[in-house]
């Protein structure tokens, strides 16, 4: 899993972003030691200076927590994962709206549309 | 955060040429800093300055608090833009060479950057094309635990595939609290690396500012941006 970085916004925004997703999902294990600055630093290419604040992005959001003894760790708190993941979906959701507004479809059409398709394949 | 460099109203004149003017530049430690311009911006002469190579015409240069001299080479690693090894020397009498010369060289990185970096200890100097030549150099200048590197154009001989793995050794061996002052026109393979961006423009500093709010404030990359100033000159 790489991470994909556009020059053309905060690189720290990017990572934080990234990283998050990567909680949700699950490919680091609520409770699990979160990889180092340095570590991460050298994974995507970029200073740790950058590293650094994006991770305390995720701190902020209380997605990492920083601990003196045992360094950083995922959090276990399925309150912050779910506030989280409902976030990506919604911003997901809108995604799909604004695209499909560009298609002429009006946003019940929109919401229509998605359930009906789902039903076809259920 | 303590301040590293300092340059104050900085000048140099060669003959009628100025190739820096009025110069006003401040570093802390910790940063990875690029030092962008056109060829003929004024890089080179800057960063010749710093290391006490040339002097002056006017201004002020101090590093860690100190005038450049004896002192300052100690803290300083410097990568010229050229190369200047004896041609009968081999890698491993340039790496006896470093250690020798300098107490914060460390030999175990040296020997797990030219692992890295696929360099073979025994070849001479003669031997090696331009592009391995400078990764030699590049790991001899990374092997020591400066606080301030000076990498004068470190990725413009080599292929770009190669430069992303020259900003990474860059990246993985700069020592944690040193500053790193890259010069190059090659901004699309540093950006993503730096945390500050320094603009030359015919000797002048035309721009200081973090690239993340370079890209916050423009919407655009470094590159970008850098593409437009110098183009509205032409």
């Amino acid at each position: 899993m790489d991470f994909d970085l556009q020059n053309s916004r905060p690189i720290w925004m990017q990572l934080s972003e990234q990283l998050g997703r990567r909680i949700v999902t699950g490919a680091y294990p609520p409770g699990s030691r979160f990889p180092t600055v340095r570590d991460l630093a050298a994974e995507a290419g970029v200073n740790p200076n950058t590293m650094q604040r994006a991770l305390g992005q995720l701190e902020s959001e209380g997605l990492v927590i920083t601990n003196r003894t045992v360094g950083r760790t995922v959090t276990e708190d399925v309150g912050v994962l779910d506030a989280m993941r409902n976030r990506l979906a919604a911003e997901l959701r809108e995604k799909y709206f604004s695209e499909m507004k560009e298609l002429g479809y009006s946003r019940a059409q929109a919401a229509e549309f998605a359930a009906a398709k789902t039903e076809e394949e259920t | 955060m303590n301040e590293l460099v300092r340059c104050a109203n900085l000048s140099r004149s060669f003959g009628e040429v100025r190739a820096l003017n009025n110069v006003n530049l401040s570093l802390p430690s910790g940063r990875i800093v690029g030092l962008l311009g056109p060829n003929g911006s004024g890089k080179t002469t800057l960063i010749k300055i710093l290391n006490g190579l040339l002097q002056p015409s006017a201004g002020e240069v101090r590093i860690d608090g100190n005038a450049p001299g004896v002192a300052t080479k100690r803290i300083i690693s410097y990568l010229p833009d050229r190369g200047y090894f004896p041609e009968w020397m081999r890698v491993s009498d340039m790496i006896d060479l470093f250690s020798d010369f300098y107490a914060d060289f460390d030999r175990a990185k040296a020997a797990e950057m030219c692992r890295a970096l696929g360099l073979d200890g025994k070849l001479a100097i003669k031997t090696l094309s331009k592009g391995t030549r400078e990764k030699m150099q590049l790991m001899l200048v990374m092997s020591r635990s400066a606080k301030l590197y000076l990498l004068d154009e470190p990725i413009a001989g080599v292929d770009p595939a190669a430069r992303e793995f020259i900003m990474r050794t860059i990246l993985t061996n700069y020592s944690e609290d040193g500053t790193v002052l890259i010069s190059t026109h090659l901004i699309l393979d540093v950006e993503q690396v730096l945390d500050e961006a320094v603009f030359l423009r015919q000797g002048e500093i035309v721009l200081h500012e973090s690239v993340d709010s370079i890209r916050e404030r423009t919407g655009g990359s470094v590159d970008q941006l850098f593409r437009d100033m110098f183009r509205a000159q032409l």
